[in-house]
């Protein structure tokens, strides 16, 4: 059996991990499905109508394992971590609910009818639904987000007695809401998942015109697939380069406001100035390799680079050192390494973007298999990208639930059992891997199928009366 | 203009904003029952159906509405979550078990239609046809149970008054997806359906009889709230619409029918929530008044669902209307 905090805190871990996978989705795609469905209609070229269908299937699918998922997700702060519900529900329970009314509800009632919908509205009124659904989506994000930054910089509140038990009550709404974090977290966020859409999207384009130009395996529509790569390369040179300007931005705010949460991503145990910036670092012992809060570190870094990136420009200046605090540190290996996998792989997909950028402008976008080789194999880094970095920001935070305020440890259910929680942990690590199996399996199967034919597309541009209107999406 | 000083004092404008969250947080667990209702009642007659071109049109029947419908329960834990979050947090701890059967039933329910879909394979179609059928059968029986949990204050996890509400739940959502299906089908099925809908309506009314009778006998607790005006008058309201039920799907009058069978959900609810009242965690000792958040989140709270609770509506207005009116055989949207 597992303990009870320990067991929680894996579960809601698990719940996060597999759940971001379906709105980065969500939100990444939603501005691609407006594009698109604005070009079909503006336009009225075939392969922006094949370009809506195919990924509107993909978005489907993704929304309905999300509802699954965050519906679970919701429901655990309330079985998992009734105190934390207790103590913060007054502030953060709003969140949840706004989010679930202005966003949730719009985005699911005009799904139905960007999905189902094509051949009986307007196309006004199709395109209103797909701004709808991403509109909500990214609604969503910004609610899920204000909740998020302000437990990781908590204002507008103060502690007061209530049903005889100290609670957070609600001061100052905007100074809550409308947190610092919250900008920063939100750009960060939702480029995130356009970045990640834009390399899964590069990557499934990259195979098909791999498959037909470099391999001379000729593949359907290769037309379809040449455009799904371009744009998606457009969207990646914009979004790659982005990611790195803001979240070096971010990254000093998070130096200014989460001192010890910087201190785990750089690792520095006493406080120095001119730190240096580790690029790889590993304990100086064997039996260090796996604990996770191993001190002593061999590394190879650049002088004062720590320090310099902290303060934005000075290499002398110092910073506070984990064993300066009152507090336990986060799991520092955890936090550094997954810090340090997100940079790599932010600066390898700025790489990529400049890279297929010069191949297109020479002209040798179609046959570079190199180029197409490193596009699959990181289709799905935007997604570990994500992950890695939320797992900086959570892990982070640690042994805080709420920053300065409220410790993991006391946020759990008082009545539950580590039998009970073991045992849905359990179901929950059968249950999220066989969803996420299913789920890749029919991604898979539905980038397989490609594209609705062009013949099928002029049928149902004309439906006669007697005839069934397709049913593909 | 509103002063941020009053705001953090006092209810907006006077209201008893505490009790009308309390109805708030039951008409949208109603709204719930009533919308993702009738998705578990397909649901459940989607096993009475032989024929895989009548399945399809069941399937199609809902593949528009049952995302925009199972939100309702997104938002109800939201609502409850931020207008008495100590009750979400007892409740949603106190039933762990029961809760996560819910979310594991919701999910088979909401998985298995997005996946009959995936494949033109028997087998496949077979298996998630079941777990079609599983998930909404169990999801409102599972909501039931916990409902009357909830109502009767229960530490267990299963109590024989909690059985008896979730299998009358289950009967109402047939009684409900029938509604729904006679204003989506045509022919044969539709006049299938009928029957289906007489017996349900008739389980479920001595369902209704059974919990009523069997709560005055052991918990007399509730003995003054179930002779009050409020719940006798919810009860004859029940049978009057029952009534209204049958007679307008017998003279296939489609649309009274289904407002008949919303008509039968909200009273439920509404039984439930006349009982609670002024408790709303009889268990944790808590009333309305006492688990209430304090006036700032709560009239911020209320002036968000004020603008947005119309716009909501407005949403499900253009839904139901682009997709209203029969599916013609072989169709889907």
């Amino acid at each position: 059996m597992v303990d009870l905090v320990i067991a929680s805190r894996l579960q809601f871990a698990l719940t996060t991990i597999v759940h971001i996978i379906f709105p980065v989705m969500s939100m990444g795609l939603a501005p691609f499905l407006v594009y698109f469905t604005w070009k079909e209609i503006r336009s009225g070229t075939a392969i922006y109508e094949q370009l809506r269908r195919f990924w509107t299937r993909i978005f489907a699918v993704s929304f309905a394992v999300g509802t699954v998922t965050g519906l679970v997700l919701e429901f655990e702060f309330g079985t998992n971590f009734a105190a934390f519900s207790t103590v913060a529900g007054e502030l953060f329970g709003g969140p949840l609910a706004l989010e679930g009314m202005m966003a949730f509800m719009l985005e699911a009632t005009f799904l139905g009818v960007f999905v189902f919908g094509r051949e009986r509205v307007s196309d006004r009124l199709y395109f209103v639904s797909s701004v709808a659904v991403g509109l909500g989506t990214w609604l969503s994000a910004t609610w899920i987000l204000i909740a998020n930054a302000w437990m990781q910089t908590p204002r507008g509140f103060e502690m007061v007695t209530k049903n005889g038990q100290s609670i957070v009550n609600l001061t100052d709404p905007i100074a809550a809401y409308l947190n610092p974090r919250f900008p920063w977290m939100f750009v960060h966020m939702q480029n995130a998942a356009v970045e990640s859409v834009a390399l899964l999207m590069a990557g499934i384009g990259a195979y098909y015109v791999f498959r037909h130009h470099v391999w001379d395996n000729p593949v359907q529509h290769p037309e379809f697939w040449e455009k799904t790569l371009k744009i998606a390369l457009v969207v990646l040179i914009v979004t790659a380069p982005l990611q790195a300007i803001q979240g070096d931005a971010y990254g000093r705010h998070v130096a200014e406001t989460q001192p010890q949460k910087f201190a785990a991503m750089e690792a520095v145990w006493e406080t120095e100035s001119y730190v240096p910036e580790y690029i790889v670092a590993v304990p100086t012992n064997v039996e260090d390799l796996f604990n996770p809060r191993a001190k002593e570190l061999f590394g190879i870094g650049i002088p004062g680079m720590a320090s310099w990136l902290a303060s934005g420009g000075d290499a002398e200046a110092t910073i506070r050192g984990l064993d300066s605090f009152s507090t336990e540190a986060p799991p520092v290996a955890i936090v550094f390494w997954a810090f340090r996998i997100m940079v790599a792989l932010g600066f390898w997909f700025i790489l990529l973007a400049f890279w297929g950028g010069y191949r297109w402008w020479r002209g040798e976008l179609l046959e570079d298999d190199l180029l197409h080789k490193a596009l699959m194999a990181s289709s799905l880094l935007g997604f570990l990208a994500v992950e890695v970095g939320w797992i900086v920001t959570e892990v982070g935070r640690q042994p805080w639930v709420i920053q300065g305020v409220m410790r993991t440890s006391e946020s759990v259910s008082p009545g539950l059992t580590g039998a009970e929680a073991t045992f849905t942990l359990a179901g929950f690590a059968t249950g999220y891997v066989l969803l996420l199996v299913l789920y890749t399996y029919v991604v898979v199967r539905l980038v397989r199928a490609g594209p609705p034919a062009r013949d099928e597309l002029d049928a149902v541009d004309q439906p006669s009366p007697n005839e069934a209107v397709s049913t593909d999406d | 203009m509103i002063e941020p000083a009053s705001l953090a004092s006092e209810p907006l404008f006077g209201l008893p904003l505490a009790e009308l969250w309390f109805g708030l947080v039951f008409f949208i667990f109603a709204m719930f029952l009533f919308l993702d209702g009738f998705d578990f009642g397909v649901g459940i007659l989607f096993a009475t159906r032989d024929d895989t071109a009548e399945k399809e049109q069941l399937l199609s029947a809902i593949g528009p509405f049952w995302d925009g419908n199972e939100v309702w329960l997104v938002v109800f834990g939201g609502a409850l979550f931020a207008a008495f979050p100590s009750v979400y947090a007892n409740l949603f701890s106190r039933y762990y078990l029961l809760m996560f059967a819910i979310l594991a039933a919701l999910g088979l329910r909401g998985l298995a239609p997005e996946m009959y879909e995936q494949r033109e394979d028997a087998t496949w179609k077979v298996w998630w046809g079941r777990a079609f059928v599983v998930g909404s059968l169990t999801t409102p029986f599972l909501l039931g149970l916990f409902a009357a949990n909830w109502l009767l204050g229960a530490t267990a996890l299963v109590t024989l008054p909690g059985i008896v509400v979730g299998l009358a739940l289950v009967a109402l959502t047939v009684v409900d997806g029938v509604a729904f299906l006679r204003l989506k089908t045509r022919g044969e099925l539709r006049e299938d359906l009928r029957t289906d809908g007489y017996r349900a309506l008739a389980i479920y009314l001595a369902l209704v009889v059974v919990a009523l009778g069997y709560l005055y006998a052991t918990t007399p607790v509730l003995r003054p709230g179930l002779l009050s005006p409020l719940v006798v008058g919810l009860v004859v309201a029940t049978l009057v619409l029952a009534g209204g039920y049958a007679v307008a799907t017998a003279r296939d009058r489609h649309h009274p029918a289904f407002a008949a069978a919303a008509g039968l959900v909200f009273t439920l609810v509404s039984i439930v929530a006349g009982l609670m009242y002024p408790v709303i965690d009889r268990a944790g000792g808590l009333t309305v008044e006492a688990a209430i958040v304090s006036p700032l989140p709560l009239n911020v709270m209320s002036i968000g669902a004020a603008l947005l609770l119309p716009l909501i509506f407005t949403y499900f207005g253009v839904l139901y209307s682009v997709f209203s009116g029969p599916i013609e055989t072989g169709e889907s949207y």
